[in-house]
């Protein structure tokens, strides 16, 4: 009975979505007030009902209730509670039903907090909003229904996928899809802003803290997914360039390109159709991304049992979208231009130059990732396009763009005074230069070109990023105190920084090594000794392990003890590492154990990670720079509110 | 900066950056682009000379071979056409099986031992990769006849 209520209360939702799409755009068409204000109403109602088809599923994965399709395939008796809950999005179904939920909070959200702007534009917005819940809503109710009944239920469930039983995986995908489904509040705005056919100032610094917001959970959904990677599939990469790492990257990019094209659209005027295309395309390649996915159509890990009849669905849904978007756009767009001019020496020209940089990248890793698919279209054979092609590729607009970062940060809007590398950058410049050059050599014992080069961008960036705060702090002569907006941007520059230094020394520096051991054993790896005390059986919840005992020592000093596992979960029947890692601020010490060679031996790999900590330390202090940016005192009629909006859209999840 | 001059700049800056971006694209699509090839191509010795590439199949039943405790094994990798025997040092993927489809990375030697230098398996047993999944479809129908008409046409290992 329950499922059937959540179904019901789908289709009610439907309904309300409709409604939402269509009665506040002929409202804002014809400047009718009553229709206009069905919006808010219609997009709470649609919250509520597809709340109670959310309650509802997650009720069946808790009662066990198998008869459901989707409980039966992602779940079973034994599996942590913690567990069935996040369960309802580990499979294909469950998370379309998620990304409705967030979508719709978002609405609401929107219609909360944008009291400030004109009724017929956040009609539209919100009618955006709607249509684009119209599609996904008939997306799950014509081919991936959560709610569908079993003829014969099974006595207990398939188990949720042993990799994502972990809380790292738990709360990735609701943050990606937080970011996600964030960009369509700025696809909404553009749309928005063409069918008025104007953009005021005041609109777009009302986008900038919901954009952020957006992309604020985009970056912590990537950093949480890499991390995840790297502890659980075993083998202690952070980054795959999986088709489906990739297609959450790219709306990160232009995301981040976005960001930066409404800073100066907001303060000069200019960019403006320019700003609307990264938001319709921001939105679009979070669409492609699910496309992607769910289709099947591209090597993955991310493994969904493929069906034609989704990825159909999603690609007829993209087309229109995107179709319809770029009409508009090629219609409406160029008179929303202005024609104010900047000098080639202002931050107007690094920030052009950032987007550039920006899309270049983007269209990098569009081209790597559907290169093998285009390949097999024209019948030229089969390729794959792995990480060696793109760590070359990828770095070519990147370090350009890191280079330009430290400069542009310190230039001034429309035309800037003075050189630009001279004064308060001299001193970066020339210790990042120096650092950079000795570093690797000092403290890793290897001299190397690109090492150098990526110490370098990474101490640049930092460096040049802290003049401004610290200015501000040390209350130097003009520094005026420094407001949120410029220290947020410091500091998310900061986590480029560090990531950019993480990055570049455990690519460098890292050791790996796969060695055959006994109990009793000693292997040393860079500077550590690693003995392998003992082997033994454990018993989980809902697997049983071979675990290894570890002890780690360096120069004869005890520094911990780790247990690296081998699982075997009872129901699906396969095998799983979970890796014993040591923890520090400046390494990793990782330990898997592969497979048992016979005779008590096991395969064990040992990797040396050097400060790949910083990885996710640096996503970290970007997302938080993010987040500094957005309290600023300008967007505070509507800043708040975009807080307050990620709250609410974070909640249910 | 003009406003023609400024729209002339960001064009031609766009028109570069593209540019450069694409030849060193392309330049570096020919060195590490990696090809896939069927195990019965690699048997009509068509397959990349002298780089690395990738093969993909099922893990044939009953040949995963190791010497107790060394790291080395060997295992035959069959489209059901034909088999490549392969020869992989190190750790392996959880999700490696006999039966399981699997694609090798590495290169042919003299006597027609792939030596992979990694070992991919799916993290999903229900998903397959799509090239592995042609190329076992051309064969899965062949196979019948096959065992009829005796001894397919392989070229002897």
């Amino acid at each position: 009975m329950i499922p059937e209520i959540g179904h019901f209360a789908l289709i009610l939702a439907l309904a309300l979505a409709i409604l939402q799409g269509v009665l506040p755009m002929v409202g804002a068409h014809r400047n009718d007030a009553a229709m206009m204000s069905t919006a808010r109403t219609a997009a709470v109602g649609q919250l509520v009902f597809v709340i109670v088809a959310y309650a509802c599923l997650t009720w069946a994965f808790l009662q066990n209730d198998f008869s459901v399709a989707y409980v039966a395939n992602h779940s079973q008796l034994a599996l942590p509670t913690m567990y069935k809950v996040a369960a309802v999005w580990g499979g294909h179904e469950g998370s379309v039903l998620l990304w409705i939920l967030l979508l719709v909070g978002w609405t609401v959200a929107v219609g909360r907090y944008s009291r400030s702007l004109p009724d017929s534009f956040v009609a539209r917005v919100i009618g955006v909003l709607g249509l684009l819940s119209v599609g996904f809503l008939l997306f799950a109710l014509l081919t991936s229904n959560p709610f569908d009944r079993l003829a014969n239920p099974p006595a207990d469930g398939a188990d949720l996928n042993p990799l994502l039983q972990d809380p790292g995986m738990a709360i990735h995908p609701p943050m990606l899809y937080i970011g996600y489904v964030g960009f369509s509040v700025a696809f909404a705005f553009a749309i928005a802003a063409m069918i008025s056919g104007k953009l005021d100032k005041e609109w777009i610094r009302w986008t900038r803290p919901w954009t952020t917001m957006a992309w604020i959970f985009l970056t912590l959904g990537i950093a949480l997914g890499s991390w995840w990677a790297y502890y659980e599939l075993g083998w202690g990469g952070w980054w795959f360039w999986d088709p489906v790492e990739n297609a959450s990257f790219m709306p990160w990019l232009i995301g981040t390109a976005l960001i930066h094209s409404l800073a100066v659209a907001e303060k000069r005027g200019l960019f403006k159709s320019w700003t609307l295309m990264l938001a319709i395309s921001a939105f679009s390649l979070s669409l492609l991304g699910t496309f992607l996915v769910r289709s099947g159509i591209i090597v993955s890990v991310h493994a969904f049992a493929t069906d034609p009849a989704r990825g159909v669905f999603i690609l007829s849904f993209l087309g229109v979208v995107i179709l319809s978007a770029l009409i508009l756009f090629a219609w409406r767009a160029p008179s929303l231009d202005s024609d104010a001019g900047f000098s080639a020496n202002s931050r107007e020209t690094f920030l052009l130059l950032n987007n550039v940089l920006l899309v270049v990248a983007t269209i990098v890793v569009f081209y790597g990732t559907l290169a093998p698919l285009l390949y097999e279209v024209l019948d030229i054979g089969k390729i794959s396009v792995g990480a060696p092609w793109f760590n070359k590729v990828f770095l070519l607009p990147m370090l350009p763009l890191v280079f330009l970062v430290g400069i542009g940060m310190h230039t001034t809007w429309r035309s800037h005074k003075g050189s630009l590398l001279t004064g308060r950058l001299l001193i970066p410049a020339v210790a990042s230069v120096v650092l950079g050059v000795l570093i690797p050599g000092v403290l890793y014992g290897r001299f190397g070109v690109m090492v150098s080069v990526g110490v370098i961008a990474a101490l640049w960036v930092i460096s040049t990023s802290i003049i401004e705060p610290l200015r501000s702090w040390r209350r130097a002569e003009g520094a005026a105190r420094i407001t949120p907006a410029v220290l947020g941007m410091s500091v998310a520059h900061m986590g480029v920084g560090l990531f950019i230094l993480g990055v570049t020394i455990v690519s460098a520096f890292n050791v790996e090594t796969d060695m055959s051991m006994r109990p009793g054993e000693t292997v040393e790896v860079s500077g550590h000794t690693f003995e392998l005390r003992d082997l033994r059986q454990v018993q989980g919840p809902n697997f049983t392990a071979v675990e290894g005992v570890i002890d780690i020592r360096k120069e004869g000093e005890f520094i911990a003890e780790v247990h690296p596992q081998k699982r075997q979960y009872l129901v699906q029947k396969n095998w799983m590492t979970e890796a014993g890692i040591e923890v520090h601020w400046n390494k990793d010490l990782f330990i898997a154990l592969g497979e048992q060679l016979g005779n008590n031996t096991w395969s064990v790999r040992i990797q040396y990670k050097p400060m790949i900590r910083f990885i996710w330390f640096g996503a970290l202090v970007m997302a938080l720079g993010g987040l500094i940016a957005v309290t600023d005192r300008r967007y505070r009629s509507t800043a708040t509110a975009a807080e307050k909006a990620a709250v609410v859209a974070a909640e249910p999840a | 900066m003009r406003p023609r001059q400024q729209r002339m700049l960001a064009v031609g800056l766009v028109v570069v950056g593209v540019a450069i971006a694409t030849g060193l694209t392309l330049q570096a699509m020919k060195d590490s682009m990696m090809f896939f090839v069927s195990v019965t191509e690699v048997s009509e010795g068509k397959y990349p000379d002298n780089r690395n590439f990738r093969v993909g199949g099922l893990v044939k039943d009953g040949s995963v071979h190791r010497e107790e405790g060394s790291l080395e094994m060997t295992f035959l990798v069959t489209d059901l056409r034909c088999d490549l025997p392969v020869s992989y040092t190190g750790v392996l993927p959880d999700l490696f099986r006999e039966g399981q489809g699997v694609v090798a990375h590495g290169q042919l030697d003299e006597v027609g031992v792939f030596i992979a230098d990694e070992i991919l398996a799916k993290h999903d047993e229900n998903y397959m990769a799509p090239e592995v999944a042609d190329s076992l479809a051309e064969h899965v129908g062949e196979q019948t006849a096959a065992l009829a008409e005796g001894p397919s046409e392989c070229s002897p290992q």
